[in-house]
């Protein structure tokens, strides 16, 4: 296939020349690779240069009823994947999570080409949670257990945790291999079958992991993926009539279209992971020089592209100023340019239309009276770089503090009491993520307790684990991802009961 | 051959299944049956050590009555000595105590690729070590280790304690803590298994180890004990001490700086460790011991297929198991056919040479077990059971002992009350449900039971009313990773595999915070 020359990379002192072979750029059904129904191809670009990478075959309705078909089959009763041992499903993850660490720099290599993130943290952080997750997956496939309960009566009853079915995914594109690996890692531990749709900005890692999902020995079927659009492909899985259930990350407003189709269509079960629009609210008691660090990385990690983000910054009065200095002077130092190059700390947004509404957005911020502190505007001409951007002075009535800004714009708020930030805090149709700086016990508790989100971080932010649950309060979304809670999404309850002559107890 | 096939694709359907698949083990390869030896000694803070007073002891070939070669022999000294190591790699700050649990699990699987890769030597020196066939070892001792330890690899990050709704202004959370240096002693009977069992559990829930095997069979445990340092445990996490119970054995279970004994072996020693838990620090106890588990034949039954699983309950592993179904019950109105096709397929059974393939039964393990289920053969004999087949020593070197049945049992006899550990089976007759379980439970032992039935009623029924920490339906001898093991009564307390099997290994800690306002 397609051979893409990277430039020489400088990584822990070695100087790599790293010839990247494209391994998959068409549909990846049944094991096998097909050429969409249409014959329709999407370009795939790489926002640091523009540059278009590849094209890749681009699934519509057609090949999502191909691909229902194939996952159909594989879930049949009686198929080998139901007939697996589930110990043995969790060798195949492990054996998966074996593969990805074997092609760890190609994969990151690919990723930070896709994406335009940092190549060291596509290396550190992207691809150590998805191998993480791989395994810690493969560990819970044979530990989902079902219960016998005590009901009354002359009866034995017993539940069994069974697969849903067949599960459509539909990922973004902001941490494209992590998000693959979320998506499938619980669904197979329990048996499911899967039709993921990356990102049409981001397939290539996504069709480098079904080569791995193949070579790893999964059986036909179990896992089919197709990039494609979301008005397109997204929404016929969306609408699909033989898809059991649906979990999607991505925006809000594309999270209700998918609960709407759910409810059009057959009912399927629906988990969404939507945007947020976080606090992170910093007492004066905290340690200040680290509080602005993690308030920092915390808002611009991964271009400001996480919908974790910490985007809405309180800060307590007595140290507001200190703190939007030193927060400024540190975006100012951040290091733009080309993310496979080390040393640099921010990357491209992803495409020119969120590029487009990340602008808009400080025009926004500077228009309705906040006060810029650095920043603010493109960091050249031709290209998807933006300047690091902070406001201060932000109310919290402005667009900057109620809208998901999804790029690197840091909005500081002042607060002086705790029952007043947390009013503030929670007042957002989001509740995702939040963040507490104190060393004081009683109010980090307090807060932790009152804010209505489904991560709260103490002195800490983005500190996120596979062993950990994943989700959000509100519109931010429904279900959890990660950790056991995880497992429920992927598991229908069958309770069994047995007349039996004489219980005992 | 065949009938190995059939005994070990009924035993383990699982194994057989696997072989369509593409990452399933290949066909046995052919042994060599002078594997070398490559470890000898005491295995201390991941260093090879002679014993303190020098001692050493022969380890013998069971099927040959010859010298395999010398172990060093550890006894109180040495047990301090391992104490040290494992209470300094269990000090707070310590690698292994800071390391992610995620990783303790990483290790396990590593280990367990180890074993994988390193499968056809192991089976080879477990079979010289303790007579056990060759292609048993190979396909089923071996690789339920590796199941054991991805298994318990997989709890490590997953053994979570609970926030708790207590009443009033406080906030309440459990740790699950490992509770510290562990003592671990194992017998002889599946010397790589029980290894396999005993570690997994302690070292996914982070505790250090100090682990006595059996000095019959102490060269597969410490070959593991090579393998566990080339994986990258951190020094005194795992110490392995071959040695003898009343002088190594007992200077862990009266150790006042062990935090924890696990033992499986026999109910008499059981006795002893517990009292020593008593007389010394009251350390922790879990126990598996003996078993005379019952194994009843309903009317209804399949016939051909419980005679095979019946056989197998019993002469699996040359009878050397715990659980193995030592009171045949079988209901009057099959009983003669039962016994018939019993005795036919206990003279089929192929016995002698573990490592020729075509061998069902090697010897016993050694010459005290071999001379003591003789004894148990002659008071069968003496009290009035029927000799169906067998009886007496099946060569003229080795500790080989003949596939006995004895019919016409009566619960009363002592081969019907006390613990073989040998290829003796006894049939007894029954009339009715109501009585079977009666007598099915009048035993101080409760490890194991079956029952063998299409009635779905009786099935459960028998069950339920059984005393024993497992039942079998319709099979016998299933063991998965995932399924807890353990005994009512005399045959232990605490129980090994599963989820359960955590417990075992585990202090909760409960961390209450007093808060301003509490809210739901």
């Amino acid at each position: 296939r397609k051979c893409i020359t990277v430039e020489f990379l400088l990584t822990a002192s070695v100087l790599l020349l790293c010839l990247y072979v494209i391994w998959g750029d068409q549909i990846f059904i049944d094991n096998e690779w097909h050429e969409s129904c249409s014959g329709r191809k999407m370009p795939v670009h790489n926002p640091a240069t523009g540059d278009l990478l590849c094209e890749v075959e681009e699934a519509d309705t057609e090949d999502v009823d191909k691909a229902v078909r194939s996952a159909r089959t594989a879930f049949q009763l009686g198929s080998p994947w139901r007939c697996m041992d589930a110990s043995d499903r969790g060798l195949l993850l492990n054996r998966l999570a074996d593969l990805v660490e074997r092609d760890r720099l190609r994969l990151a290599t690919l990723e930070a080409l896709d994406s335009g993130k940092i190549f060291l943290m596509a290396y550190f952080v992207d691809l150590m949670a998805t191998v993480k997750t791989l395994r810690y997956y493969g560990g819970w496939a044979d530990k989902v257990q079902g219960k016998t309960i005590p009901v009354d009566g002359e009866y034995f009853t017993y539940t069994r945790h069974e697969p849903i079915g067949v599960c459509g995914q539909i990922i973004p594109w902001n941490f494209p291999v992590m998000m693959f690996a979320w998506k499938i890692a619980p669904a197979l531990c329990c048996g499911n079958t899967v039709i993921i749709k990356p990102a049409e900005q981001t397939p290539l890692t996504a069709l480098h992991m079904a080569c791995l999902i193949k070579e790893a020995g999964f059986p036909p079927g179990v896992v089919n993926v197709l990039p494609g659009y979301g008005p397109t492909a997204g929404n016929a899985i969306a609408h699909h009539m033989d898809i059991d259930k649906i979990a999607f990350t991505g925006s809000t407003a594309v999270g209700k279209l998918v609960q709407k189709a759910a409810g059009d269509s057959n009912l399927k079960r629906v988990t969404l992971e939507l945007g947020g629009k976080n606090p992170n609210i910093v007492f004066a008691d905290c340690d200040l020089e680290y509080a602005v660090e993690q308030a920092h990385s915390g808002l611009f990690f991964n271009q400001g592209q996480c919908c974790l983000a910490g985007s809405r910054v309180f800060v307590e009065d007595s140290i507001y100023e200190e703190f939007v200095c030193r927060s400024a002077e540190k975006a100012r130092n951040k290091v733009l340019g080309n993310p496979l190059v080390p040393g640099v700390d921010q990357g491209p947004q992803i495409d020119q239309k969120q590029f487009d509404k990340i602008l808009e957005l400080i025009e926004s911020g500077k228009r309705e009276g906040a006060t810029l502190e650095c920043g603010g505007g493109p960091w050249d001409r031709n290209s998807l770089f933006i300047q690091p951007t902070v406001f201060s002075n932000v109310t919290d009535d402005m667009r900057i503090a109620k809208e998901e800004i999804f790029g690197p714009v840091q909005q500081i708020m002042r607060f002086h009491s705790v029952n007043e930030v947390i009013q503030r805090a929670n007042a957002t149709h989001y509740g995702l993520a939040a963040g507490v700086f104190t060393n004081d016990i009683d109010k980090a508790l307090t807060v932790s307790s009152a804010l209505q989100a489904g991560m709260v971080w103490v002195n800490c932010y983005n500190a996120m684990s596979t062993q950990c649950p994943f989700g959000g309060f509100k519109m931010s979304g429904n279900g959890r991802e990660l950790g056991e809670y995880a497992l429920q999404e992927y598991t229908e309850v069958k309770a069994v009961t047995i007349k039996i002559s004489q219980k005992n107890s | 051959s065949t009938m190995l096939r059939i005994v070990l694709s009924r035993t383990l359907p699982r194994i057989s299944g696997i072989s369509n698949c593409q990452y399933s083990a290949a066909a046995i390869p052919v042994p060599n049956a002078q594997p070398e030896v490559h470890y000898n000694k005491l295995f201390i803070n991941n260093e090879w050590q002679d014993a303190v007073s020098k001692r050493s002891f022969p380890t013998i070939n069971p099927a040959t009555g010859e010298v395999i070669c010398q172990v060093a022999e550890a006894d109180k000294a040495d047990v301090d000595k391992a104490v040290k190591a494992a209470r300094e790699a269990f000090r707070f700050g310590s690698p292994w105590r800071r390391m992610d649990a995620s990783d303790r699990g990483l290790l396990l699987s590593r280990l367990a690729d180890a074993i994988e890769r390193d499968t056809a030597y192991l089976a080879e020196l477990e079979t010289l070590d303790n007579g056990k066939p060759y292609a048993v070892s190979y396909s089923v001792d071996v690789p339920m280790v590796v199941k054991c330890l991805r298994y318990y690899a997989g709890w490590a990050d997953k053994w979570e304690g609970k926030t708790i709704p207590i009443d009033g202004d406080f906030f309440c959370y459990t740790r699950h803590e490992p509770i510290g240096v562990c003592g671990q002693i194992i017998p002889w009977n599946f010397p790589l298994l029980m290894q396999a069992w005993k570690l997994g559990p302690a070292l996914a829930t982070g505790n250090t180890v100090v682990m006595k095997v059996a000095e019959q069979t102490p060269l597969t445990a410490l070959y593991v004990a090579s393998l566990i340092k080339e994986v990258g445990f951190p020094p005194g996490v795992v110490n392995i001490l071959p040695g003898m119970g009343p002088s190594a054995g007992s200077a862990i279970t009266s150790h006042m700086d062990v935090d924890k004994v696990a033992f499986t072996g026999s109910t008499e020693v059981g006795h002893l460790i517990q009292q020593a838990s008593g007389s010394s620090n009251l350390k922790k106890v879990t126990l598996e011991l003996g078993g005379k588990s019952p194994n009843i034949i309903m009317s209804d039954a399949n016939m051909a297929e419980a005679v095979e699983q019946s056989h197998f309950a019993l002469f699996f592993n040359q009878g050397q198991c715990c659980c193995a179904g030592s009171r045949t019950y079988v209901q009057d109105t099959i009983y003669d056919e039962f016994m018939e096709r019993s005795v036919e397929r206990a003279k089929s059974r192929v016995v002698g040479d573990p490592f020729n393939m075509k061998t069902e039964q090697g010897p016993q393990v050694d010459e005290e077990q071999f001379k003591k289920i003789l004894g148990y053969i002659s008071s069968g004999k003496r009290e009035g059971a029927k000799l169906m087949c067998g009886g007496g020593v099946a060569a003229d070197r080795g500790y080989f002992i003949q596939p006995t049945i004895f019919g016409d049992v009566q619960d009363g006899m002592t081969i019907a009350r006390e613990e073989i550990f040998g290829p003796v089976m006894q049939i007894l007759k029954f009339k009715t449900l109501e009585e079977v379980v009666e007598r099915a439970n009048d035993t101080k032992y409760g490890l194991a039971a079956a029952v063998f039935t299409k009635d779905i009623d009786k099935a459960h029924y028998i069950s339920s009313g059984l005393r024993a920490g497992t039942v079998w339906i319709n099979c016998y001898d299933v063991f998965g990773a995932q399924a807890p093991f353990g005994g009512y009564k005399y045959s232990g307390n605490g129980r090994e595999l599963g989820e359960y099997g955590l417990d075992n290994y585990t202090e909760v800690k409960t961390v209450t915070i007093k808060v301003p306002q509490k809210n739901s």
